[in-house]
C-alpha cells in the first residue's frame, strides 16, 4: 500500500483487485470492533458493568451528545458544520424553540450570505452563551417542575426517558437518510453543491433546514441536561459540546468533506467516546489523562478511515 | 483593486480607529498611560496567537489547538522558570509539529488534527501541573517577561511587534510567504507548480505552535504562575481576529498588520466596556461582552460577504 501524503482521495486510484485487506477491513468496521473491545475491557476492568444500572448511567450520560451528534452528522453531511450547539444548549435552558430559531440564523448566515459555516456558526459560539448568560445573569436557575423533570428523571421500561429520545432519533434520521427525498437532498449538497443545483435540489433551503434541526437537536439536549440537574447553569451546559459531537460523528465514519451521513456510526462513536471516559474513570486514571486518550482515539479512528478508503 | 476591496481589508483600521477616537472623547484616562500600557500588557498574548493563526488560515488550514497550547506553555514555563523560559516555546514547538505530522504526514482534516492535540495539549497541562495552577519562581527574572517594561513598553508588547514585523515580512517578501498564500488558493495547483506545499505548512503549524507556546510563556510571566485551565476559547477570538482582520478563511488572502488591528479592536471592546460600566451611567455586565463581540463579528463576516460579492462577481 504506498501512499502519498496530502493527496487528495479522488486521485488515488481504485484497487484492482479484491482481497482481505486488513486496514480496509479494520476502516469499515473499526468503530464497532474499537465499542466491543471497550465494552470488554470494561467487563474485565470493572466491577458489575453489564448490569442495568452501569447501563443506565452510561446511556444517560451519552444521550445529551448522541442527540447533538445526530444533528450535527446532518450539517457534515452537507459540507458545513455547526460551532454553536453548545451555546445554543445554554440558551435552550431558557427555550428549547429559541434554538431552533437560532440554528435558522445559521443557516441564514450561510446560505444568504455565503459565509462559510465555520465563521457563520462561531458568531453564536461567541455570542449564544454570552446571551444565555446576560438572561440569567450568570446565576444558577434551579427549578421543580415534575412534567418537566421527567425528562430527564423518569423511566420506561427500565430505560431513561431520554435514552428512549435519543433511541427515536437516532432512528427517525436514519430514516430521513435513507428514504426521504431530503435525505438524498442532504447527500445531494454535500457531495458536489454545483452539481445539485443544476440537477433542481433546492440548496439553499436543504441547508437552512439542516442548521435547524442542528439548532433543534442542541435545545431538546440542552433541555435533556437541566431536567436531570433539576438546574440551568448558563456557564456550563453544553460547554466544549461542538467538539465532542464533532469528534462523535468523525469517529463514526463521516467525512468531514460533506456527502456522507453514517447515523449509526455517530451513535457508535459516541458511545466510544463515552465508553472511554467511563473505563479510564472506573480504572481510576485521572481525567487528564483521559483527554490525552480521546484525543489519540480521534486521530487513530480518522486516520484508519483515511486509509481504509484510499486503499 | 476596486475601493470595496480596500475598504474590507483596511475597514478593520478605521474602525480601530474610530473606536479609539469615541473612548478618547468619551471617557477621561482612556488614553492615560495606564490603560494604555495595561491594555498592550494583557492583549499581547491574544494578538500572538491570532498571528499563528493567521499564517494557518492563509495556507488553507486552521489551527484550534492554539488555546490549549497555550496552557501547556504557560505551565511548562512556570514549572521551568527557575532555570529559564525557554520550555513553554519548546512546548509549544512540540504541539506544533505535532499538529504539521498529523496534517501533512497523516493527511487528516486540520480541523479534526487540531481538535485532537487541543484535547491532548490540555490534558499533558493539566498533568504536569497536577490539575492546579503553578507558582513561577520570582527568584529569576522570569515574571519580567510579562511585567516588566523596556524603553516605557511592556515586554509582552516588544515582543507582539517584532513577531508581527516578522511575521509581515515572511509574508510579503520571501518565497515561504508566497508559497503559504498558493497552497491556501489551491494547494494542488501550488503542488504542480513545484511548490513545497508541504514545507509551507510544516512551518505554518509549527510557528502557531510556538507563538501559541510564546503566548504561554507570557501569560505565566505576567500572572507569576502557569494556568493549565486558561486559553479555553483561545482559537475562536483568535479565529474571530483573524476574520475581523479581513483574512478570509478559505485561504489564500489576508494580511498580518490587518489581523493585528483586528485582535487589537476584540480587545479593545472590552476595555471600552469596563470604562463604560466605570462611568455608572448604565451597568452591564462582563458577560455583555462576548455578546458584543458575536455582534462585532456578524457585522463584520456579513459585511465582508457583500464586500467579496461586489469585488469579485463571479464569486460561486
Amino acid at each position: 500500500m504506498v501512499q502519498q501524503p496530502g493527496m487528495p482521495d479522488a486521485a488515488v486510484a481504485p484497487p484492482p483487485m479484491r482481497r482481505v485487506d486488513l486496514p480496509a477491513l479494520l476502516a469499515r468496521h473499526g468503530a464497532l470492533i474499537a465499542l466491543a473491545a471497550l465494552v470488554l475491557i470494561a467487563q474485565v476492568a470493572t466491577p458489575n458493568f453489564l448490569s442495568l444500572r452501569t447501563l443506565n448511567v452510561n446511556l444517560t450520560q451519552v444521550a445529551g451528545i448522541v442527540i447533538v451528534a445526530l444533528g450535527m452528522t446532518l450539517v457534515i453531511a452537507t459540507g458545513g458544520i455547526d460551532l454553536s450547539v453548545g451555546s445554543l444548549m445554554a440558551i435552550a435552558g431558557a427555550l428549547a424553540l429559541v434554538a431552533g430559531a437560532l440554528g435558522w440564523f445559521n443557516g441564514w448566515l450561510v446560505t444568504r450570505y455565503r459565509i462559510q459555516p465555520i465563521v457563520a456558526t462561531l458568531v453564536l459560539f461567541i455570542a449564544g452563551r454570552g446571551i444565555a448568560q446576560v438572561m440569567t445573569n450568570g446565576n444558577l436557575q434551579t427549578f421543580r417542575n415534575t412534567s418537566f423533570q421527567v425528562i430527564g428523571l423518569g423511566r420506561v421500561l427500565g430505560l431513561p426517558v431520554q435514552v428512549w429520545l435519543m433511541l427515536a432519533l437516532a432512528l427517525l434520521f436514519a430514516w430521513m437518510v435513507r428514504r426521504t427525498l431530503f435525505g438524498r437532498q442532504i447527500l445531494a449538497v454535500g457531495g458536489n453543491e454545483r452539481a445539485a443545483r443544476l440537477a433542481g435540489v433546492p440548496v439553499a433551503r436543504v441547508k437552512r433546514r439542516v442548521y435547524v434541526i442542528s439548532g433543534l437537536c442542541a435545545g431538546v439536549a440542552g433541555l435533556v441536561v437541566i431536567a436531570i440537574n433539576s438546574a440551568s447553569d448558563a456557564n456550563l451546559v453544553g460547554l466544549g459540546m461542538e467538539l465532542d459531537a464533532i469528534a462523535a460523528v468523525a469517529v463514526g465514519g463521516t467525512a468531514l468533506s460533506g456527502g456522507q451521513a453514517r447515523i449509526g456510526g455517530t451513535v457508535v462513536g459516541a458511545l466510544i467516546i463515552q465508553m472511554v471516559r467511563y473505563v479510564l474513570l472506573a480504572l481510576g486514571v485521572a481525567d487528564a489523562a483521559a483527554l490525552v486518550a480521546k484525543a489519540g482515539l480521534i486521530v487513530g479512528a480518522v486516520w484508519l478511515q483515511r486509509r481504509g478508503r484510499a486503499s | 483593486v476596486t475601493a470595496w476591496r480596500v475598504m474590507g481589508r483596511y475597514g478593520v483600521v478605521a474602525a480601530l480607529v474610530l473606536l479609539i477616537l469615541f473612548g478618547a472623547a468619551r471617557y477621561e484616562n482612556f488614553l492615560g498611560a495606564f490603560n494604555i500600557l495595561s491594555f498592550l500588557r494583557y492583549n499581547a498574548m491574544f494578538a500572538l496567537v491570532s498571528l499563528g493563526m493567521a499564517f494557518v488560515i492563509m495556507s488553507g488550514g486552521i489551527d484550534l489547538s492554539v488555546g490549549s497550547v497555550a496552557a501547556l506553555g504557560s505551565v511548562a514555563s512556570a514549572l521551568a522558570s527557575p532555570w529559564g523560559w525557554e520550555l513553554g516555546l519548546l512546548a509549544g514547538l512540540g504541539a506544533g509539529l505535532l499538529n504539521g505530522a498529523l496534517v501533512v504526514r497523516g493527511g487528516i482534516a486540520p480541523f479534526i488534527a487540531t481538535l485532537a492535540t487541543m484535547q491532548a495539549a490540555s490534558g499533558c497541562a493539566l498533568l504536569l501541573a497536577g490539575n492546579q495552577t503553578v507558582s513561577a519562581s520570582y527568584d529569576t527574572s522570569f515574571t519580567e517577561i510579562g511585567q516588566g517594561d523596556w524603553l516605557g513598553l511592556p515586554w509582552p508588547a516588544w515582543i507582539a511587534l517584532v513577531m508581527f514585523a516578522a511575521g509581515s515580512v515572511v509574508l510579503n517578501m520571501t518565497g515561504l510567504g508566497r508559497t503559504v498564500l498558493a497552497t491556501g488558493g489551491n494547494e494542488d495547483a501550488a503542488r504542480l507548480m513545484g511548490l513545497r506545499v508541504d514545507r509551507a505548512k510544516w512551518t505554518v503549524y509549527g510557528a502557531s505552535g510556538v507563538l501559541a507556546g510564546l503566548a504561554g510563556v507570557i501569560l505565566a510571566a505576567q500572572f507569576g504562575a502557569g494556568q493549565p485551565i486558561e486559553g479555553v476559547g483561545w482559537e475562536l477570538f483568535a479565529i474571530a481576529a483573524v476574520v475581523v482582520g479581513g483574512t478570509l478563511l478559505t485561504g489564500g488572502e489576508g494580511s498580518v498588520g490587518t489581523t493585528l488591528a483586528g485582535a487589537l479592536l476584540l480587545g479593545l471592546i472590552f476595555n471600552v466596556l469596563n470604562f463604560e460600566n466605570g462611568r455608572g451611567t448604565f451597568s452591564l455586565s462582563a458577560y455583555w461582552q462576548s455578546v458584543i463581540r458575536g455582534l462585532f463579528l456578524l457585522v463584520v463576516v456579513v459585511l465582508q460577504a457583500r464586500l467579496a460579492g461586489r469585488s469579485t462577481p463571479q464569486n460561486a
